[in-house]
Parts: C-alpha cells; structure tokens; sequence
C-alpha cells in the first residue's frame, strides 16, 4: 500500500469532502494561498477558490462566532484553529454555542462544524504553542472530540467528522505532519468511537492517543524483548469513547497504563483510568496507572521541555514494575 | 411631518444630547434637545450630504467626528398600508401583553427561574422584523421574547417554553433566555452577552456563500458593545460585504449601569470605523424604524451590507423581573417620562387614528383579542405537561437518541 504523510491525507480528506459536498468550506488563518503555517493546505486555494477556502483576520472567536452561525443555516465549515493553544480564545463560541445549540434547541438548530486545530510538545515553541487541549473540551457535552494517531487515522477520521451533524473537534499532533503511514487510495471513513486495537498481548495494555500511540508501541516492542507481551490501544475518538474496547482489554491483561499528551492531572488518563477501574475492577492485577505531561506550563529549553512528556523508555519503566508487582509493594 | 432622528453626537440620556426627532404625535420628543433649523428638515431623500457635512461640522466641534447617516422619514410618501400599519400594531401589543402575563408569571411563583422583559422597546423587533421575510435570519439575546413574538412566534409554545414544558419551542430545555421558534428564523435567543454576534454574521455567510438573498439581523444592547468578539465579526463583515444588519438597541442601560458609564464615544462611530453605513434611529417610532429597515434589508440583499442601527430605546422594567428596587441607577421619574410620552404602542395608536386606519374602538377590540389569547396560551401552558425525565440526554447530539443509556 502507499504511504502518504499525514499532512498529505488531511489534505486529501478535505478536497475529498469538498469535491463532494458545495457546502463544505474552510475558514481560519493564512488558510488559502499560504496552506496555513505546517503548509497542511497547500493547493486547495487554487482547486476551489477563495469562496470555500477563506483567509480570516487574526480574530479567533469572529471566525469561529461566523463557522458556528454558518454551520447553523446549511454550511459545513471546516474552521482552522492555527495552535490548539488557542483553543482558549474561542471558548464562548465553541463551548458556550457550537456545544449547546442543539441541546438548548430541543434538537431543532445543529452546528454541524469541524474545527481542526493541533497538539504536542517538544517542536521548541513554548507555553503557548505547544499544550494539548483535548481534556478541556472533552469535558462539554455536545461536542466529539478526534484524536488521530497517523497519516490514516488522520484522513478517515476527518472524513467522519465533516460528515457529522455535530460540532466536532480534530486534534491533529502538529510533530506528526511529515511522518507517513499506509494510506489506500480507495475511499474510506473511521467510524467515531470505535477504538483500534494497535497490537495484541496479555500482559498489559497501553491505552495512547494521538502521538502517544507510537510511544505505547515502542514501549511495546522494548516490553516484548522482556518477555512481555503488552496490548496497545488507540481510542482514535475521546468523545465517544469506546468504553466496552478498552474494558475488555483491561480484563484481559489485568493491568492497564493509560497514556496521553495533556497535563496528568484532572486529564484524559484520569478519565479512562476512572472507567476502567469503575468497570473491571475484579479483573485486575494492578492499579491502573497514568502518563501524562508534566502538570507545569511546557517550557521552552530542550533540556527542559523533552522531560516533560511521557516517553516509550517511561512506558516500559512503569510496564515493568506493573507486572512484576513492584509498584503495589511500593503502594 | 417627519420622523428623525440625528446623527450620533452621543446621545440623550445623560448629556442632555441633541437628538432630533419629532414623533409619530408630531410633536418634539421630551427630554431631547430639540435642533430646529432649516438645516434639519427632512427633504425626502434618505440621506442628505449638506446636511451631514453639517452635522460632522457639529460633531467635529464635539470632539466625535461621525459619518453616521440620520434618517428621516417623510411621512407624506409612507407607503405602509393599512394591513401593514395594522400588523404592527398587532405585534407591538402582542409582546407588550407577553411580557405582563411573564411578569405575572414570575410575581405568582409560576415560572421557574426568571427572566428580562422586553416591555418599551416593542417597536423595535417589530418595526425590523416586519422587514425581513419568515426565511431571513435573526439572533436575540436574552431579552429575547420581543425578537420571538415578531418574527412569527406563536403564543402557546413561548408560554410553554417559558414554564419549562415539552410542547416549548425547545422542548423547555431552553427557557426565557434561549426561546426562539426556529421555524422562522430565529437562530436562538442568546444569554451570553454579545454572544451571538458571530452566528448572525455567519448566517449571513451562508446567504452571500449559497446566494439565497437572505439576510441576518442581530439583536443586541448597548451593553454588548463592550464585547470584543463585536469588533471582530463587523471587520469581517465589512471586509467580505455580507448582508447583515447589526441593530444595536440602545436601552440606555447596560444591566444595572447607565451606558454612558461602559461605553466612551459614539457607539455609531464603532461601526463606522470599519467603513460600515450606520445610522441612529428613533426605536420608539415604529413606522421610522420600519421604514429604514426595509430600505437596508432590500439594499443588504443586493449586496451593499453590512449596515448598522443604534435604536434608541427604553426598557420599562429592570434589568430583570427581579431587579424592583432599581433606584439607586435609575430614576422612577424617567420611567414614568418613557411610558406616558414615548410610549411605541401609544404613539403608534394616535397615527393610526389619526390617519384613519383604525378606530379606537377597533384597535380597543383588537387589544382584547390579545389579552385573551395569551390569558388562554397561559392557562394551556400551566396545564401543559413537563417532559419526561428520560428527555435529560436526548438532544446532546444529532445521532444519538439518549446519550447516557
């Protein structure tokens, strides 16, 4: 199969869904002939023109205000969000609004909107341009939250969230742009809230999202050199999580670390963590553990910022010490 | 005879500014400096350069350069017939006799919650919304049930929506402060101040994008000037020339304080700044307001929006049904002044009889027509049932019927 990178396959999802659907558009910052900063646009300016692909002033809460009105009277924006960070600008509008307006209409108006934005450390940009937001509007309800893991989760999953009639949030990890993954040629969708079982095993299971995916399969690998035989879990979608997956692998292996990008606490491992533990409690062998980012703002020095964020070696580290019951005696 | 109203040197309330009007009583409005000059009568044409230059010329003395537009209307060329004039009337009375029995409502302990009464401003969701056609798009806020009644709203469902029932509008998961019939346009009353800015300008997007010719009203207050996201969207707007119409209501009081408290200069010239046409209206004079309304909806549908509207405008009651006690900002004598001498529905009321549209004794019929409508939409509402307890998460999202199941 070929392989494409996952710059490429959003690409290709929205001039997909564009080619499909006249009332898909995008709007957001340096969308149109400069392909936004990671240049994940690039080309589509010139194939629909500045009608559906629309430059916006730096004015995140108008742009995303008009996606939300737009997408409530027949559109179905696609509203580009530069750094997930910004996320915090938009809040009334996505969270307030975009969540709400289906709920508080008795199910009369939808906002069926997509708002891309992005996610990850370690690209040396600092406090501001380098959280992982996902926890923060995964707790509204009304809105999905994506969180692909590759070029292909990437491409399926937006395909889904465009054809959604609900506010939908894609979380794209911006180190991910350049890496490459099979992607076929044919068309194809992801459905929301069905997980992906990355790798098999009865040991552990390393529950990832995003990026975290491929820290969980390294860690993994280096488990197996060990002996250890550890099941790797990719939810692809928070909002709606797939629940019954993750629980059975849980019961299955009996020990389960829970690994993301966002700040530890009050964040997505402490939710799954929660259900697991609410759910297969008899069935485990270990307290259900978590790796998040470091609860401090991310900083800016290399020396600083990579320690910051969960790694494969501690993945493994902690792995280690589940299985062999190392950690309950230190409890 | 005409209807005025003068640029937007700042305005009334305070200063003692010069606002320019003459009523539908054709009489000079109370507490307005009156400007008499040749200078200012009203020639026909909407919009009078010589006039404006010396109106900048004032402005420019203040210290407030404007461009806003002062439209006069002459009477005498109203083409507003007799159903027209009628309906108006209708509406304006129609709210008004919302607004007592949701007054009543929260008085006797029926309603749940509170809520914000539209009574004073009647002419103004009526006058702009007799404009637009049912497809055309509003946002309201949440002083809303006004916005709702006028663009076509039915009683039973805004008095159940208003009690919490299933039969509501939204199904009473919205209540005062989000009631809308969605049926006819209304995108939703909105409880974030300001907040719905951005999705009447998105509306609008979407009527410029699919080219249907519609526009997009949005309501809002003097108060939600202070709002950032405001700046933002009229920038937007005015760049990609989208047929919206931001009408300011002007109620001279941002919740519990005096606007000229929150907002420093002209809120016309806000608009201006982005090169948006903006004028300020008398919002106590319905035929004024509908007349320029219909002028820049038409206008706005060929593609010359954005516009905007600073109506000048007065809120009988408090900032909410429980605000009673409102002294310490405002003063009862200048309620009182509001209700007996600027009163939308009685000066619309004099010009009808007056001109021979109506009778009192018709228009008497015609107000107990509404009070007995909305005295049996009550009666219905409170006998109306509740929804059931499993509706709690229906409606989180479009695909999912219970979301907690």
């Amino acid at each position: 199969m070929r392989k494409i990178t996952l710059s490429k396959a959003v690409n290709e999802a929205l001039v997909e869904e564009m080619r499909r659907d006249e009332n898909v558009f995008i709007m957001g910052e340096d969308v149109a002939e400069a392909g936004t900063p990671f240049k994940v646009l690039s080309g589509l300016v010139e194939e629909f023109g500045t009608d559906r692909v629309i430059d916006t002033p730096i004015s995140e809460p108008g742009f995303m205000g008009i996606g939300v009105g737009a997408a409530m009277t027949g559109m179905r924006p696609v509203v580009d969000l530069m750094f997930g960070d910004f996320i915090f600008l938009i809040m009334d509008q996505l969270c307030n609004q975009a969540a709400k307006t289906h709920y508080m209409s008795g199910g009369k108006l939808n906002v069926p909107l997509v708002l891309r934005t992005n996610m990850g450390a370690t690209r040396r940009s600092a406090a501001q341009h380098s959280q992982s937001l996902h926890a923060i509007v995964a707790h509204i309800p009304g809105l999905k939250i994506a969180m692909p893991s590759s070029a292909y989760e990437a491409k399926g999953l937006l395909k889904t969230a465009i054809r959604d009639d609900n506010p939908v949030v894609i979380f794209e990890d911006k180190l991910m742009y350049q890496d490459s993954a099979e992607v076929p040629e044919e068309e194809y969708t992801i459905p929301f809230g069905e997980a992906c079982v990355k790798r098999e095993g009865t040991d552990i299971t390393l529950i990832g999202t995003s990026s975290m995916v491929q820290v969980c399969e390294k860690a993994a690998e280096m488990l197996q050199a060990e002996g250890i035989s550890a099941e790797v879990i990719d939810p692809r979608t928070i909002v709606p999580l797939d629940e019954k997956t993750l629980v059975a692998s849980a019961k299955k292996t009996g020990r389960v670390i829970v690994v993301d990008e966002g700040h530890q606490s009050f964040g997505i491992t402490s939710e799954i963590a929660s259900r697991i533990n609410e759910k297969a409690f008899y069935y485990l062998d270990a307290p259900t553990t978590r790796i998040g980012a470091m609860d401090v703002p991310i900083p800016f020095s290399p020396a600083l910022e990579d320690i910051t964020v969960p790694t494969p070696e501690r993945v493994f580290e902690q792995a280690k010490k589940l299985v062999s019951g190392e950690l309950i005696d230190a409890a | 005879m005409q209807y005025g109203l003068k640029r937007s040197v700042r305005d009334s309330y305070v200063v003692g500014m010069v606002v320019w009007s003459e009523g539908l009583s054709g009489q000079p409005l109370p507490h307005c400096s009156t400007i008499k000059s040749a200078a200012f009568q009203p020639t026909g044409p909407l919009y009078l350069p010589s006039i404006f230059a010396k109106l900048s010329v004032l402005a420019n003395v203040k210290g407030l350069l404007s461009h806003t537009k002062r439209f006069a209307m002459n009477k005498s060329k109203t083409k507003l017939s007799a159903d027209d004039a009628l309906r108006m009337f209708r509406q304006m009375v129609r709210i008004r006799t919302f607004e007592n029995n949701a007054n009543q409502l929260y008085l006797s302990a029926k309603m749940p919650g509170l809520t914000h009464m539209y009574s004073g401003e009647e002419a103004v969701a009526v006058g702009i919304c007799e404009a637009l056609l049912p497809t055309d798009k509003i946002t309201s806020t949440h002083r809303g049930h006004g916005h709702c009644v006028a663009k076509g709203a039915d009683f039973k469902a805004m008095f159940c929506e208003l009690l919490g029932r299933e039969e509501g509008y939204c199904r009473g998961k919205g209540g005062s402060m989000h009631i809308a019939d969605q049926s006819n346009g209304n995108l939703g009353a909105n409880a974030i101040v300001g907040g719905s800015m951005g999705i009447a300008t998105g509306a609008a997007l979407t009527a410029k994008l699919k080219k249907t010719g519609g526009v997009a009203v949005c309501f809002f207050g003097d108060g939600a000037t202070a709002q950032g996201l405001m700046y933002e969207v009229m920038n937007m707007a005015a760049l990609w020339k989208l047929p919206v119409i931001y009408a300011c209501e002007n109620n001279g009081y941002s919740e519990y304080t005096k606007t000229e408290e929150i907002a420093a200069g002209s809120i016309t010239a806000r608009a201006e700044a982005f090169g948006i046409e903006s004028y300020q209206v008398d919002g106590q004079d319905v035929i004024a307001v509908n007349e320029l309304s219909k002028e820049l909806v038409e206008r706005a549908r060929k593609g010359e929006g954005p516009f905007f509207l600073e109506l000048m405008t007065y809120r009988y009651h408090g900032h909410h049904v429980g605000d009673i006690n409102r002294e310490y900002y405002r003063a009862k004598s200048e309620e009182q002044d509001w209700r007996d001498n600027r009163d939308p529905i009685i000066r619309m009321r004099g010009w009808l009889v007056k001109n021979k549209y109506a009778t009192e004794e018709a228009l008497d019929e015609l107000s107990k027509e509404v009070t007995e409508d909305a005295e049996s939409a009550v009666a219905y509402a409170l006998n109306a049932p509740y929804p059931d307890v499993s509706e709690v998460d229906m409606h989180v999202y479009t695909d999912v019927e219970h979301v907690l199941a």
